[in-house]
């Protein structure tokens, strides 16, 4: 009957324009999660302070999409899966800008632990910094190919994550009881860790988004997270 | 597929139009149908749906003005209320009283503006000119068309803004009490500022009456309709709350013709 494209070219291609810079703007995200976690684990300056630059690009895209929203919004009145997507995007430009600025916190960390010898050996914060990147590509991966049941997935992948932290925090719990000498650096890796599980907090934020734009299902505050968080007061989300 | 919406209740069933297996025939050819619809009393429907898909016909179904038609075959039941509006005991002027129509080019009549209002009434013989004038006034004042003509009822309706030319086609719609209003495209021929005072007084006549409006326009039918019927060749596709029709509608073919995938 009728065709899947807008019979209007014009929408069809500022449809698309947002999609592709949505995704642009995801893969710069990815990169500033990837790139925070490298200067860590190479206690590399140079790389910190570029990737606390490259944030500059993430907050540009986030004011360019937001506008390109409004636009849409004001011309064409979009409805239905128009307007979920449209609504989708507003939001999940803010996370993903939140989790930039997530990105840069931790190489401010980097930064100030580089200026000490290493505590101990990283294995759990980059194990979280992975799990966090993959949840990331795949939720952009389930946006692009409208597959509610692989961002389905993604949320209960948040729990790995808040385990690990757990873990991470109980660890560098004992290094500070043994020595207070410990404790500047540990408190920074803690921030580090912390700052990581928020990231996946946020790319479960973005996962029921692509649930709702794909069902029009509103999944929000609808999962056992919620009540992990309640029973356990290291993983209150802000 | 079921296209039959449960959004009547009891309490809505006044003014409620419940339609089974209509099917309109112009000549040999099914122009639509069959169709099951439960329009619920004290809200409104819009029809949507491309030019030709069958809207005004089922619209005219309801009240027996199809059979103004040459060649126009009905099948099915209507009724209002439970009871029916097709059938040989039934007297078709009678339903068109209670459920009343306004179309899309508002066609006052060539008299005074009172007389406009006043028509339905006399003809169903109502004489006393006390009574008459309050009628009068309560359906100019139900359509929002009183404070703007009450100084000046004798004057010919001919002289009226076109916005309000259609506010009297929907007074002397009211004057005569129905319990149900079908507009045809109400505000088609308006400026954005008359149409908007149209949607508003649709709006409030959902509070006293049943109303079904057809309309090419789809923001129209998100503004002011509860209930939207998408039509699309003929048939009927999709029935449901306004709000979930556009924001998730069930069937594709709605998808595609709400958000302006015409192929």
């Amino acid at each position: 009957m009728f065709g899947r494209e807008h019979t209007d070219r014009e929408y069809e291609h500022e449809l698309l324009q947002l999609r592709e810079q949505l995704l642009v703007m995801g893969s710069h995200v990815e990169s500033i999660i990837g790139d925070s976690i490298n200067a860590l684990l190479g206690r590399d300056t140079p790389l910190a302070e570029r990737t606390i630059a490259a944030d500059r690009t993430v907050n540009r895209m986030e004011v360019e999409l937001d506008g390109l929203c409004l636009q849409i919004l004001a011309r064409r009145q979009p409805v239905a899966s128009d307007l979920r997507f449209i609504t989708l995007v507003l939001k999940v430009v803010t996370d993903l800008e939140r989790i930039a600025d997530l990105g840069v916190n931790i190489c401010e960390r980097v930064l100030e632990l580089n200026a000490e010898p290493q505590l101990k050996p990283y294995v759990d914060i980059p194990r979280m910094g992975t799990e966090v990147q993959s949840m990331l590509r795949d939720v952009l991966d389930a946006f692009v190919a409208k597959d509610a049941d692989r961002a389905r997935k993604i949320i209960d992948r948040d729990q790995v994550v808040d385990a690990l932290y757990a873990q991470v925090f109980r660890e560098l719990l004992t290094f500070m009881m043994e020595s207070a000498h410990n404790v500047y650096r540990a408190t920074r890796l803690q921030s580090i860790a912390k700052y990581l599980e928020r990231m996946a907090d946020h790319t479960t934020n973005l996962a029921e988004m692509v649930i709702f734009m794909v069902d029009g299902e509103d999944v929000r505050h609808l999962t056992s997270r919620d009540d992990l968080e309640t029973s356990d007061p290291r993983h209150g989300r802000n | 597929m079921n296209t039959q919406a449960a959004l009547a209740t009891d309490k809505e069933i006044l003014g409620s139009v419940r339609v089974q297996g209509l099917v309109v025939y112009y000549g040999d050819k099914r122009a639509l149908g069959p169709v099951d619809m439960m329009i619920p009393g004290k809200q409104v429907t819009a029809l949507i749906g491309p030019s030709g898909c069958g809207k005004s016909t089922f619209l005219r179904s309801l009240n027996r003005m199809n059979e103004m038609v040459i060649g126009c075959r009905v099948e099915g039941d209507v009724r209002l209320n439970d009871e029916p509006i097709y059938g040989s005991g039934v007297d078709a002027v009678a339903v068109r009283r209670r459920i009343g129509m306004v179309f899309q080019k508002s066609n006052p009549f060539p008299k005074s503006i009172f007389d406009n209002v006043a028509y339905g009434l006399r003809i169903g013989g109502l004489t006393d000119r006390s009574e008459l004038g309050g009628r009068v006034e309560q359906a100019l004042k139900h359509s929002a068309l009183w404070e703007e003509v009450k100084d000046r009822l004798h004057e010919s309706a001919l002289g009226l803004s076109g916005g309000q030319q259609q506010r009297l086609c929907i007074a002397r719609a009211l004057a005569v009490a129905p319990d149900v209003i079908l507009m045809d495209e109400p505000a088609s021929a308006l400026d954005p500022i008359a149409t908007a005072h149209i949607e508003e007084l649709i709006h409030e006549l959902a509070r006293d009456y049943t109303v079904v409006i057809v309309t090419h326009n789809m923001q129209q039918a998100a503004r002011v309709s509860h209930n939207t019927a998408f039509f699309y060749m003929g048939d009927l596709i999709e029935f449901d709350r306004t709000e979930s029709i556009f924001t998730k509608p069930k069937q594709p073919k709605t998808e595609d013709y709400i958000t302006g995938r015409f192929g």
